[in-house]
């Protein structure tokens, strides 16, 4: 099954020195020893169709978009900053438990989705909430997960806030422990492929560079290579995870230069050039379908929000280095720039946009604050399908039974009862 | 996720200060009488040692040093609970040159802050950061520790502790025994943030102890306090077995006392008992240990909202409570003689009930003490479904289901 052995400087093929039982690898007389995967034995190099500013690359060939659709692009990419600075705002005056910002990712993360076709199956890790947004999953739908409001059609209000889920986007429940979406991944995507509706689907598998150190991320790799599944892997490497900077999270070529171990297709993209990003992944799952085998995209980009609201990132990094990052390299202006070059944009329509998305999303906010949670039933629903088994069932009328007690006299549990819908009438008035 | 260097309050518990309180020593700070009456909190807990007379006087203390008898000379530090780990971390690298510590993000300080300034101190060569695998921090740690080494390694949150799990039941559990004594991983601790904020959801709250129960050849220790984490968490380091050393992470904060500054231990597989009582034993462990605090206080003085639920009758009942610590080995020893002596048992944790560790415990019991036993064996914990974020409140056992299950199982 050896289709490219890693080319290497150095060596020499000799032919009449025989073969190998199982593989096809050729024999050398010469020692030699490699550790790149590219031909020159050099860093596997990124591709990039902007420059800094919003101008093509000399030769670059830029994807073909149209006004329509850049326009789009833009706004989602606008969007998904406004909605972040909110929430981290929202979160900071505690009406929220958490949040997670995609500053500095927005360019990775809407050029894969809309790159994507709508109805492929996303695994995303948990800063993927601009791939809900291209797909059309509502600013209510995400304030309402975020404030685990009755309307959290995500979870219930069960997971923490940025855990979105939803089968009509295509877009799998997030799970906090890391890696565990990227097995997941290829054996979606091998289901997709013994499905006739649905063959011309992939799955398509978001992690961050981080994530990738997990045991799941080789497992993954290794079914959808070997077995073989039509699944998209999709490295976010923002340089970061929590404070671990890249640097100390592999000693080899990134994440990209693991895909020829499995054989793959593999490419690494300038993550804050949304265009180039869109020809990758567009070529990529291209690919993906046609071989129905793994593919590997690494998107590079830089963490410019803290890890999440649980972190302070000047604890380990200079706040000049994030300033700097943002000035040199924001991935919205690099697109704007091309916009406007295009004739596509302006700054008129740059601040309706902006006061529009505000209001949308303040508006969204207003509303999911003022909805109670889900009702305190479903504490004890979903564990199991079909019959419920019996601890369960006792245990929610002990809860019930502890509830009629004290819910109305003590105070705390009054209190937090009226959070709910129906404030715990669906349990005890039955 | 959820790296948090704000560990947020549990509930706004209510706190008061008590005019007799039942471990003597007083801290009374005025406030407001808050929404749900007057209760302890963690903060104002009688159960923290906050004076040096007290912390000198911790049971089962024993010194590590020459002056081993002598307490006059000793002296103590106000710590928190992530301070009283970075003392006994930075006491293990001080004395021990194998020790190393290690694990996701621990250089800049964890993101607990439990090795806050250790890499700075002993420099990156025994302070590191590792790449981001559990089975691979848990694997390295055997290795180093098969050579005789003292690996203390770190993961993050007890939550994710399960990619390590088979290093952990299949390795280091069972070498010295495969091996027929040859080898063994009794350097080995490993460090984990465990037990619920209030808000941490599904992947940021479990209570995972109860699946290392079968795993014999580990221990696995929870400490409730500052005195507690350093003088454990040193024996862990030092025992000649692997030990799995949980913190709950609601007290990294919360929970603060006097330490001692020097080295000294406390022991393994010993539980210890923080009220002395002889109608009922009340036995848990970690951050729960609060929640019996104060629902002993509420048994004996309820506030009015549950005066009506608690007969007059019971609330003078001497309840014994005691701190498990050692979760596996567990102190059958003692508990036996508890509920010998009262009858009944009441057992809190936050797991679930299903094949929680208050199952094994219930278990034994009843066989030792099956004729002693006044009422069935009563477990309060979580329910048997994953920690629901918006229904945190009601998923966590508090207070007021203690004192119920008190009043339940004195009455039965
Ligand atoms: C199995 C597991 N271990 C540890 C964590 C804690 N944790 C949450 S996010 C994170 C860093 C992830 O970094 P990366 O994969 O690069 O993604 P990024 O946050 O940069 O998008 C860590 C260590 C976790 N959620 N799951
Ligand atoms: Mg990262």
């Amino acid at each position: 099954m050896f289709r490219r052995p890693f080319a290497s400087r150095g060596i020499r093929r000799s032919i009449h020195l025989g073969t190998l039982p199982n593989s096809h690898s050729p024999i050398v007389s010469s020692l030699s020893f490699f550790k790149s995967v590219t031909p020159d034995g050099g860093i596997i190099p990124t591709f990039r169709v902007l420059d800094g500013v919003g101008r093509p690359v000399e030769g670059a060939q830029i994807p073909e978009i149209d006004e329509p659709f850049a326009r789009r692009l833009y706004e989602n990419m606008q969007l998904l900053p406004t909605l972040d600075t909110v929430l981290y705002q929202v979160q900071r005056q505690g009406k929220t438990s958490f949040h997670m910002t995609s500053h500095g990712e927005e360019a990775t993360i809407i050029g894969s989705a809309a790159a994507l076709e709508l109805d492929d199956e996303v695994l995303g890790q948990y800063r993927e909430m601009g791939v809900l947004l291209w797909r059309g999953f509502s600013v209510d739908s995400v304030m309402n997960q975020c404030f685990g409001n009755q309307e959290d059609t995500s979870g219930k209000g069960r997971q923490m806030p940025v855990h979105f889920g939803s089968p009509k986007h295509h877009f799998h429940t997030i799970s906090s422990p890391l890696a565990t979406q990227i097995p997941h991944a290829a054996g979606v995507g091998y289901a997709l492929r013994r499905s006739d509706r649905r063959s011309r689907n992939i799955a398509a598998c978001f992690f961050g560079e981080g994530a990738a150190s997990e045991g799941d991320f080789h497992a993954g790799l290794l079914l959808a290579s070997t077995i073989p599944s039509p699944t998209l892997f999709i490295a976010r490497n923002n340089g970061f995870a929590i404070s671990t900077p890249s640097t100390e999270q592999y000693y080899g070529d990134g994440i990209a230069s693991r895909g020829p171990g499995y054989g793959i297709d593999t490419v690494r993209v300038d993550g804050n050039d949304v265009l180039a990003v869109i020809a990758a992944v567009r070529e990529a799952r291209k690919r993906t379908l046609e071989q129905g085998r793994a593919v590997l995209v690494e998107a590079m980009s830089y963490r410019v929000g803290h890890h999440s609201t649980s972190d302070d990132s000047f604890a380990y990094r200079q706040r000049t280095e994030v300033e700097d990052r943002k000035r040199i390299d924001n991935p919205i202006a690099r697109f704007r720039l091309y916009m406007e070059s295009q004739g596509w944009w302006n700054a008129t329509e740059e601040e309706e946009l902006k006061a529009r998305l505000k209001a949308d999303v303040m508006k969204a906010l207003k509303r999911a604050e003022s909805l109670p949670r889900c009702e305190l039933g479903e504490l004890f629903t979903d564990v199991y399908a079909g019959e419920e088994p019996w601890n369960i069932k006792e245990q929610r009328a002990e809860l019930t039974g502890l509830l009629k007690k004290y819910g109305d006299s003590w105070e705390p549990w009054r209190t937090e009862l009226g959070r709910f819908k129906n404030k715990g009438q669906d349990l005890t008035s039955v | 996720m959820l790296p948090t260097r704000r560990i947020p309050t549990l509930v706004s518990r209510p706190r008061r200060s008590f005019s007799k309180p039942f471990q003597r020593h007083n801290s009374s700070v005025a406030e407001p009488p808050p929404a749900g009456g007057h209760l302890p909190s963690i903060a104002n807990s009688k159960l923290l040692r906050t004076t040096r007379e007290r912390s000198l006087r911790t049971q089962g203390l024993s010194w590590n040093d020459e002056q081993a008898e002598s307490t006059t000379v000793r002296e103590t530090r106000k710590m928190n609970v992530y301070q009283a780990v970075r003392d006994a971390l930075s006491i293990a690298l001080t004395k021990d040159d194998n020790a190393v510590v290690f694990g996701e993000d621990i250089a800049f300080g964890g993101v607990f802050r439990c090795t806050m300034g250790l890499a700075e101190e002993f420099g990156r060569e025994r302070v590191f950061n590792t790449p981001l695998t559990e089975q691979g921090i848990a694997g390295f740690a055997i290795g180093m520790a098969l050579m005789g080494h003292t690996p203390i390694a770190e993961i993050q949150f007890a939550d994710y502790i399960f990619p390590a799990f088979d290093q952990l039941v299949n390795e280091a559990a069972k070498i010295r025994y495969r091996s027929g004594g040859q080898y063994n991983v009794g350097g080995l601790t490993i460090r984990t943030p465990t037990m619920s904020v209030g808000h941490g959801g599904l992947y940021h709250s479990q209570s995972p102890e109860g699946f290392f129960m079968g795993a014999s050849g580990l221990k696995v220790v929870i400490p409730r306090s500052p005195i507690q984490v350093k003088g454990l968490l040193l024996s862990a380091i030092r025992d000649p077995n692997p030990v799995i050393f949980m913190e709950p992470k609601i007290l990294y904060r919360s929970a603060i006392e006097q330490v001692p500054i020097d080295d000294y231990t406390l022991p393994l597989g010993r539980a210890e008992t923080l009220v002395e009582g002889s109608d009922l034993t009340l036995l848990t462990w970690g951050t729960p240990v609060y929640h019996c605090e104060t629902a002993l206080h509420m048994l004996n003085d309820p506030p009015p909202a549950l005066a009506p639920h608690i007969p007059e009758s019971l609330r003078k009942a001497k309840i014994e409570l005691i701190d498990l610590r050692s979760i596996l080995p567990w102190d059958a020893a003692a508990i036996t003689e508890s509920v010998n002596c009262t009858g009944r048992l009441v057992i809190v944790h936050e797991a679930g009930m299903t094949a929680g560790v208050g199952a094994e415990i219930a278990a034994e019991v009843q066989k030792r003490c099956f004729l002693r036993l006044s009422a069935p064996v009563k477990r309060i914990t979580g329910w048997d479904t994953p920690v629901a974020l918006q229904y945190e409140k009601f998923y966590i056992p508090d207070a007021v289901r203690i004192v119920d299950g008190l009043v339940e199982t004195l009455a039965y």
